[in-house]
């Protein structure tokens, strides 16, 4: 148990995406409203940005836009990558959140489509509407 | 001028916004453009797969940056010979998409077919890329697509069978993203040859292992491998037919194709089967499948449903011979994609065609069928013949080589659910046969009265054609199967 506190602390990053993708992998199981599933799976999604956004960080550096480049002086300075953080993860992530808006954007209108349909977004109503139709399979 | 692997992928995507925007100007219009840019296609992937085959891999830099900043195609046989057979079936199912999709979703055609150009666009992308996260990309570009294609099918169920796709299809994604995170971590890079050096140095690191799981994990979710198989069947059986068409032979078989590209080209066969030891495991896990898989198709009213089960086993037989770990196994897995491909293809065909005439394919509403739709029965015995695997039809070369793999892996489990699967279907088609020769025209067709007014009559010459040509191809490539073989697979083995 003394072990684990300081690991806990040091990686702390890793341990809130982990909650947090637990929380949406839980609602997406476990909730019974389509919405809420929706709201699940954008939370999971975020959960793995965050990931993302957390191993490009390091301890005492700056956002990666080269100091005094522009200004006198400073041409030829040595440039040391340990100063800057590395822009690559998040720049993966903007395409990311590209998908995950899109696949969020493709969901809600499927659940629109379900709602017009059975007036019902609650997955055991849907079910017994289902079950009314008839046995299609 | 060697810009054909850029060619292959941008061409239906450009068409697709051109196909976007002429429906503004005329709905008819989608139709010919989306047919030009996967002809397009298919002459790059012929160009292509010649060039590798004679002259070795293309590297292919996309805007010219080297390869571990840029993006790179990197195309070698098993690409190339993918590429091909993607294409080609995209091309061939477009054609014979033109009557059921104008019989189906006629007025939201022109969406149709820019969604399908915009799927097939996926699906290359994910075959011809060298980047992990490109791959991300690409895979999601195709999923996106499918949800929305399932959704245009049967009013009543095809959104509730893909918004449960979306659930977990977006739960395989993030597993893959997550996993190339883990990678990118420990190797700094996302370019997949560039990675699989930097592998070689580090095989004992828990990182990679992490990242390898999820990465596996979220693949076999993506390809319905069997416990994750859930969301396959309803959404298969409900979306249109123009789509089930193609999605039931290429998607899952991609994502096999991704399975083998992570195994071979960026973990390694040493990584997998000396660092790992887990393939005893995973042969394991393939064996319940293709059993359940064949298990649960038996058990099936509907004839779509019923094939929809056979891809779940299918998949089982691809991943079990890609884990034996011998190269018997891998050339009868990668052999099969071209196979189970091209027979899955001709089987939805035929029931394409049968859709066309029938409106409802219980297997009640099969009766007598073999008189009235001749030529579509004849494709689809053929196709039947294959998935049993009965030579000379593809399907039994490419089971012979599972077979031989495993007795030489010393799997004999895994050997033996070949079999027993093979005749399970071999039970499972018969029933089929009987149903649709010896049983009369039932006269009222069982449910309702206006429908017994209904002349039954073979399907349109276009459907018919592409069919008769699909079904003749799997004899085809069952007779040169061993050229495949030895020009296209041990090469790219060795």
């Amino acid at each position: 148990m003394t072990d684990l506190l300081p690991l806990i602390v040091a990686k702390y990053n890793y341990w809130l995406y982990v909650i947090l993708m637990m929380i949406g992998l839980y609602a997406m199981i476990a909730k019974n409203n389509l919405i809420k599933k929706l709201v699940g799976m954008n939370i999971f999604q975020t959960a793995i940005i965050l990931f993302y956004v957390s191993i490009g960080y390091k301890t005492d550096a700056t956002i990666p836009i080269i100091q005094n480049a522009h200004g006198g002086g400073s041409h030829g300075a040595v440039i040391h990558a340990a100063d800057y953080i590395n822009p690559l993860p998040h720049v993966l992530m903007l395409t990311a959140i590209v998908v995950s808006v899109a696949t969020f954007g493709v969901a809600m209108a499927l659940a629109v489509r379900i709602y017009q349909r059975y007036q019902t977004l609650e997955e055991d109503e849907l079910r017994m509407r289902l079950i009314d139709i008839g046995p299609e399979e | 001028m060697d810009n054909y692997p850029a060619l292959i992928v941008i061409a239906p995507l450009l068409t697709a916004f051109l196909a976007g925007i002429a429906v503004w100007i005329r709905e008819r219009l989608a139709y010919p453009i989306a047919l030009t840019g996967l002809a397009v296609s298919i002459f790059s992937a012929g160009k292509v797969l010649m060039q590798v085959i004679t002259s070795g891999t293309i590297q292919y830099r996309l805007a010219g940056w080297a390869p571990p900043m840029g993006i790179e195609y990197r195309i070698d046989l098993l690409n190339a010979m993918v590429l091909l057979l993607v294409s080609s079936i995209a091309f061939l199912n477009l054609v014979a998409s033109y009557k059921s999709v104008d019989q189906e979703i006629n007025d939201r055609a022109g969406s149709f077919y820019t969604m399908y150009l915009l799927f097939v666009t996926g699906l290359l992308g994910v075959t011809v890329t060298g980047d992990l996260f490109n791959l991300y990309v690409l895979i999601e570009l195709t999923s996106l697509t499918s949800y929305a294609m399932i959704a245009l099918g049967d009013r009543d169920r095809a959104p509730l069978a893909s918004l449960n796709y979306v659930f977990i299809g977006v739960i395989g994604a993030s597993f893959y993203l997550l996993g190339v995170g883990y990678l990118y971590m420990q190797t700094g890079s996302l370019n997949m040859a560039d990675v699989a050096n930097i592998l070689s140095g580090i095989q004992g690191s828990s990182t990679v292992l992490t990242a390898f799981i999820l990465m596996m994990i979220g693949i076999w979710i993506k390809m319905a491998f069997f416990p994750m198989h859930v969301w396959l069947p309803n959404a298969y059986t409900y979306s249109p037919i123009g789509f089930a068409r193609v999605v039931a032979p290429l998607m899952t078989k991609v994502m096999i194709y991704v399975m083998i590209r992570l195994m071979i080209t960026v973990f390694g066969f040493d990584y997998i089967f000396k660092t790992l030891n887990l393939s005893d495991a995973v042969v394991w896990l393939g064996t319940i499948a293709i059993l359940s898989g064949a298990v649960m198709a038996l058990s099936q009213k509907n004839l779509k449903k019923m094939l929809t089960y056979i891809i779940v086993c299918e998949i089982g037989y691809m991943v079990g011979g890609a884990w034996l770990g011998n190269q018997l196994g891998m050339t009868g897995a990668i052999l099969h994609i071209l196979n189970d491909a091209l027979m899955t293809f001709a089987l939805f065909l035929a029931v394409g065609n049968m859709a066309y005439r029938l409106k409802k394919l219980d297997l009640t509403d099969l009766q007598g069928l073999f008189g009235k739709m001749p030529w579509t029965m004849a494709g689809f015995v053929l196709a039947a013949f294959s998935i049993i695997g009965v030579p000379p039809t593809c399907g039994f070369f490419s089971k012979w080589y599972l077979i031989l793999g495993a007795f030489e892996a010393g799997a004999y489990h895994f050997a033996g659910a070949l079999i027993i699967s093979s005749l399970l279907s071999a039970v499972l088609f018969f029933k089929v046969f009987e149903i649709c020769f010896f049983e009369p025209m039932s006269k009222d067709h069982g449910h309702g009265e206006s429908h017994s007014q209904v002349v039954i009559e073979e399907a349109p010459v276009s459907m018919l054609f592409v069919s008769g040509l699909v079904s003749l191809s799997l004899i085809v490539a069952g007779l040169y199967s061993g050229t495949i073989v030895n020009t296209i697979i041990l090469p790219f083995l060795k």
